[in-house]
């Protein structure tokens, strides 16, 4: 066992994703009072390895197999890295790439997890994370005692200029070899988004809504919102996935990140998936009649009217 | 082709949830049940896959509260059984003890597939698919929007993030985090439930014991304090209206 702290880097597109410095600055502060190292796993594209020069040293390893994401290729070579490199704590993101390899890790490394943390200290000897649960309406307080432990990180939670670091890290190979031969997952094709009918990012102004809509007959109340607004209507994903509106108008995790002047919301609860995408909107107002909705803790200001009462309302503001 | 569905009943979430005395659990006495809709979507894949050829189409859940609806509802949808785990305890049981006793169950059941909700609300310690799949040293892939079969070989979409996705193809048996089904969820009505539950057939089972907990301590659930609230805007509808056009206005737009 050492005192290290590992963070398993992640890249989209050939850039280092920015929760991968949010966790680089994070792991730096509990590897200082621990008196370990930062260590940072960089799974393919070891040219990006210079990026992460907030780690004390970056473990690379490169295969056929490693190019894009494959769960299968990846959890065997940071299984392997964790065995040989024993740290104390490994961070990855709540991103698709966490989800598949935080539990199984869990399991094969045999390491306690904790999901969805959004903050995290190092006690004496241990480690305090703080993690959202049932979508951010309660948070649960762990330790993590035991000799080694992994957090999967939500996006946002840490400030992200912590871990950029400027001096060059040391660069190490690990080795796949013999790993990777005989993988019962293949990764055929990687495809990116297509562009939609609008563009929700270029907006200033945004109509949102969500589930509090209820049916897809009533989008036509906030539609016509939107348009009276000059406003593209977006949405959260359970809209998308019934098939009521373009995935190019999802806000989120997995859909788009807007940063529009004036974000107004109807209907969304604030599950921290949405939250993801809606962070740097300048202006946050939001429509929920629950008053208790995490939404209310992000949004600048919030109203518990009925969104059927109030978008009429709106509507004959700005229309007339 | 055997596909197995894995069902969980979580707190509905419209609800408030207030803490049970000792703060390390919700209190669940009087809080409503209901599917994890992620769960919700697995089976309408599944259920898709039936469709779309030969595969039969398995329930399976922990006994929680309200799941023998929850497993009826599933066979009223078109499930070709529903088996129920009994006798894993009552209260929260984490992802790593829940995934002991489906593994331990699944392991003695040859399933060619198993899909379930990518997560649920109340993973604090880790999500079912990547737990479960690591126990039986299966492939996996979360956050799946497709499933297809050719063969033994599972054709998935994985979204990444962003809007980018992933096609792979997993050498089945393999366990599958779902995210969206290719459509929505089908509705079954009222009256095709209780057929079902009329004709009964739901097959209850033993949960093989087990002990993995997560390994770590919970010291206790709170709720969240914010750093900062919403400024909220009280009076009417239309007194509420005015002042969002003001402050739209205030932004210059
Ligand atoms: C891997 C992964 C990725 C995800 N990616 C995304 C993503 O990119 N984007 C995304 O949005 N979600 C994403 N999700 C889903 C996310 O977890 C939530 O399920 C989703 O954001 C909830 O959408 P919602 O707020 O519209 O619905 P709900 O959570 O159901 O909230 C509906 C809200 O409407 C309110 N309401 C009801 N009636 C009214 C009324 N008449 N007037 C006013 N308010 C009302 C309710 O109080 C409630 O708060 C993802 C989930 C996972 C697991």
């Amino acid at each position: 066992m050492s005192n290290d702290v590992l963070v398993l880097a992640e890249h989209r597109d050939g850039a280092v994703s920015d929760v991968t410095f949010e966790l680089l600055g994070k792991a730096r502060e509990i590897a200082a009072s621990w008196g370990g190292r930062t260590v940072a796993l960089l799974l393919g594209q070891r040219e990006l390895a210079g990026e992460l020069g907030a780690a004390d040293t970056v473990q690379c390893a490169e295969h056929a197999a490693l190019e894009t994401y494959n769960p299968e290729a990846y959890e065997a070579v940071v299984l392997q890295a964790l065995e040989q490199l024993e740290p104390r704590l490994v961070l990855t993101s709540t991103t698709t790439v966490g989800l598949d390899l935080g539990a199984a890790l869990s399991v094969r490394w045999d390491a306690p997890l904790v999901s969805y943390v959004t903050g995290l200290s190092a006690g004496d000897g241990t480690a305090l994370a703080t993690a959202q649960i049932y979508g951010g309406k309660l948070l649960a307080e762990v330790e993590l005692s035991g000799p080694r432990a992994l957090c999967a990180v939500l996006a946002g939670s840490f400030p992200h200029a912590a871990g950029r670091g400027e001096t060059a890290p040391t660069v190490e190979t690990l080795d796949a070899t013999g790993l990777l031969d005989d993988l019962r997952t293949v990764v055929t094709s990687v495809i990116s988004p297509e562009g939609g009918d609008v563009d929700i990012t270029a907006a200033d102004l945004l109509v949102s809504v969500g589930r509090g809509i209820g049916s897809q007959a009533n989008l036509e109340v906030v539609e016509e919102l939107a348009e009276a607004l000059g406003a593209p209507l977006a949405a959260s994903r359970p809209l998308i996935d019934q098939g009521w509106l373009p995935k190019a108008r999802q806000v989120g995790k997995s859909g788009l990140s807007v940063k529009p002047k004036v974000y107004l919301m109807f209907g969304i609860s604030g599950a921290p998936e949405h939250l993801e995408g809606m962070r740097d909107a300048e202006l946050v107002i939001a429509c929920n009649t629950d008053a208790k909705a995490p939404i209310f803790d992000v949004a600048d200001y919030g109203t518990t009217v009925d969104l059927f009462d109030l978008v009429p309302e709106l509507v004959s503001r700005v229309a007339g | 082709m055997r596909i197995a569905v894995l069902l969980k009943q979580i707190p509905d979430l419209v609800e408030d949830l207030e803490l049970a005395p000792d703060g390390t659990d919700v209190d669940r006495e009087f809080l409503a049940f209901t599917l994890n809709e992620f769960d919700d979507q697995a089976l309408e894949e599944a259920l898709c896959l039936k469709d779309a050829g030969d595969a039969e189409v398995v329930a399976v859940a922990l006994e929680e509260p309200d799941v023998d609806q929850c497993l009826y509802t599933a066979l009223a949808k078109g499930a070709d059984r529903a088996v129920k785990l009994t006798g894993a305890g009552e209260g929260w049981i984490d992802g790593h003890r829940r995934s002991a006793i489906l593994a331990a169950w699944l392991a003695t059941a040859e399933f060619d597939l198993i899909l379930t909700g990518v997560q649920a609300a109340d993973d604090l310690d880790g999500q079912l698919p990547p737990l479960l799949a690591a126990r039986l040293g299966l492939p996996h892939a979360s956050v799946v929007v497709r499933v297809e079969l050719k063969g033994q070989v599972a054709l998935v979409r994985q979204e990444l993030g962003g809007g980018t996705v992933a096609d792979e193809e997993l050498r089945l048996p393999a366990v599958i985090g779902i995210q969206a089904a290719r459509q929505a969820p089908r509705y079954a009505s009222i009256s095709r439930i209780r057929q079902a539950q009329q004709a009964g057939g739901l097959e209850e089972v033993g949960a093989p014991a087990t002990d993995a907990g997560p390994g770590y301590h919970l010291v206790r659930l709170l709720a969240p304090e914010a750093a900062g609230h919403a400024q909220m805007l009280g009076g009417s509808a239309g007194e509420v209206a005015e002042r969002i056009v003001e402050l739209i206005r205030a932004k210059g737009l």
